[in-house]
């Protein structure tokens, strides 16, 4: 069984996991940060997404071994305290979510999106959340958010 | 997904080593289809040699007159490579088509190439700009190299290490996404180069094939009207739930128009 150390959200973190083990499974089963969701598990949805070695990843299509070493970031780790990352601030603020189940997901890629192009157009993010499905189709209070958190991460 | 035996490749030679030595073995690029292919229990190898660490496997260069794409090279670093955008700016729009940004931040080139898709996109840049495929033993000139669906001339353990894209004087890329998952239903790759004007579509047959009777009709110059009444056989061309042969046939017609501005 390999044995894997990674960082997750700053801290060293380590554990034996099978060959097969994926990321989203070591993230949620043995460190119990089960805010990153598996949505369709079959590297659609995006509602695993997490950064790894600062990029946007679906951790469902990634194995756990292949992280040995990685820095990863999950939706646990954006808020600083009480005071919220921009981005999830903003979906807050423009009620980005309807069940929410995708959400986590939504924040970590829209962050992905935000730092590749920090001053997306709707039309940009709109084509950028390609890789996430939100089922409530609530597609529309997303990209305003996104937008909104784009402006403030600039700022 | 079925357990296996999880090594990690130190170098080029431990990789085809660690293949060699095991019993049914599988390289592990970007992963985007391989794990959900895993997943699905479609493959059961014995082993997986993970390249991830040949850092020396990642890279675009520009080598006499070609770029050099390293066969790691994510989707993501194509499409927003300088280099790639000031020389063959077509092949790195290409590349920003493929999949969303988490299949783009992990996807490579050679992964690609090796898993061969029928809907793959790299394959008809490949054929177009008339590549070479570098692998650890030889040279493959892109005639050569896709010979069927989910098939290639690579042998078994045979690894690709990087992909020589001779740099055309025009090209360009049109494709007709798929509406749910963005695959191309059927893409176009129009290149004019040293060989003359090559062509070549993807999504539409078993692999990636050359349309030489729109190459001919090309001879005179890069100009849509050329081909416009060309009427495409849909002989051996992919039936499925999106689209018939004889459609997919009618739009190899309309992106390699729209590939060159028409």
């Amino acid at each position: 069984m390999p044995s894997i150390k990674m960082t997750v959200n700053g801290k060293e973190v380590a554990g034996e996991v099978e060959g097969r083990t994926l990321l989203v499974q070591f993230i949620r089963d043995h460190l119990g940060l089960t805010g990153t969701h598996v949505g369709c598990d079959t590297s659609q949805c995006g509602a695993c997404t997490v950064h790894m070695n600062g990029r946007a990843v679906k951790s469902c299509s990634i194995l756990a071994a292949h992280a040995d070493g990685a820095e990863v970031a999950t939706i646990e780790g954006l808020a600083d305290g009480d005071t919220l990352h921009p981005m999830q601030e903003a979906f807050r603020q423009h009620h980005a979510l309807q069940c929410g189940f995708c959400t986590p997901g939504m924040v970590m890629s829209a962050i992905g999106i935000v730092n590749d192009n920090p001053d997306p157009s709707e039309k940009e993010i709109r084509e950028a959340l390609e890789g996430n499905i939100c089922r409530c189709t609530g597609y529309h209070n997303i990209v305003e958010a996104i937008g909104a958190a784009a402006k403030e991460m600039k700022a | 997904m079925y357990d296996f035996e999880y090594q990690r490749a130190t170098s080029v030679d431990d990789a085809t080593t660690k293949y060699g030595g095991a019993e049914d073995a599988r390289f592990l690029a970007g992963g985007m289809t391989l794990i959900p292919v895993l997943k699905q229990r479609l493959d059961q190898p014995s082993d997986v040699v993970d390249l991830g660490d040949l850092d020396d496997m990642r890279g675009i260069s520009e080598e006499g007159g070609a770029i050099v794409v390293k066969a790691m090279t994510t989707h993501h670093d194509v499409n927003t490579s300088d280099l790639v955008n000031s020389k063959i700016p077509a092949l790195a729009a290409l590349a920003g088509t493929i999949g969303d940004q988490m299949v783009r931040n992990r996807g490579t080139i050679g992964g690609s190439l090796a898993n061969n898709d029928p809907a793959a996109s790299y394959p008809c840049a490949v054929l177009a700009l008339n590549a070479t495929i570098k692998t650890d033993k030889r040279d493959i000139a892109a005639d050569d190299f896709f010979t069927g669906m989910f098939d290639t001339a690579l042998d078994e353990g045979e690894l690709i290490l990087a992909v020589s894209f001779p740099i055309p004087e025009e090209a360009g890329y049109k494709h007709f996404p798929n509406p749910a998952s963005r695959f191309p239903i059927v893409g176009s790759f129009v290149a004019k180069g040293a060989d003359g004007v090559r062509v070549a579509i993807t999504g539409a047959g078993p692999c990636a094939f050359r349309q030489t009777e729109f190459e001919a009709a090309f001879a005179g110059g890069l100009n849509p009207d050329a081909i416009k009444d060309i009427k495409v056989s849909d002989d051996g061309l992919n039936t499925d739930i999106h689209a018939s042969a004889e459609y997919r046939a009618h739009l190899i017609n309309v992106m390699t128009r729209r590939a060159i501005g028409g």
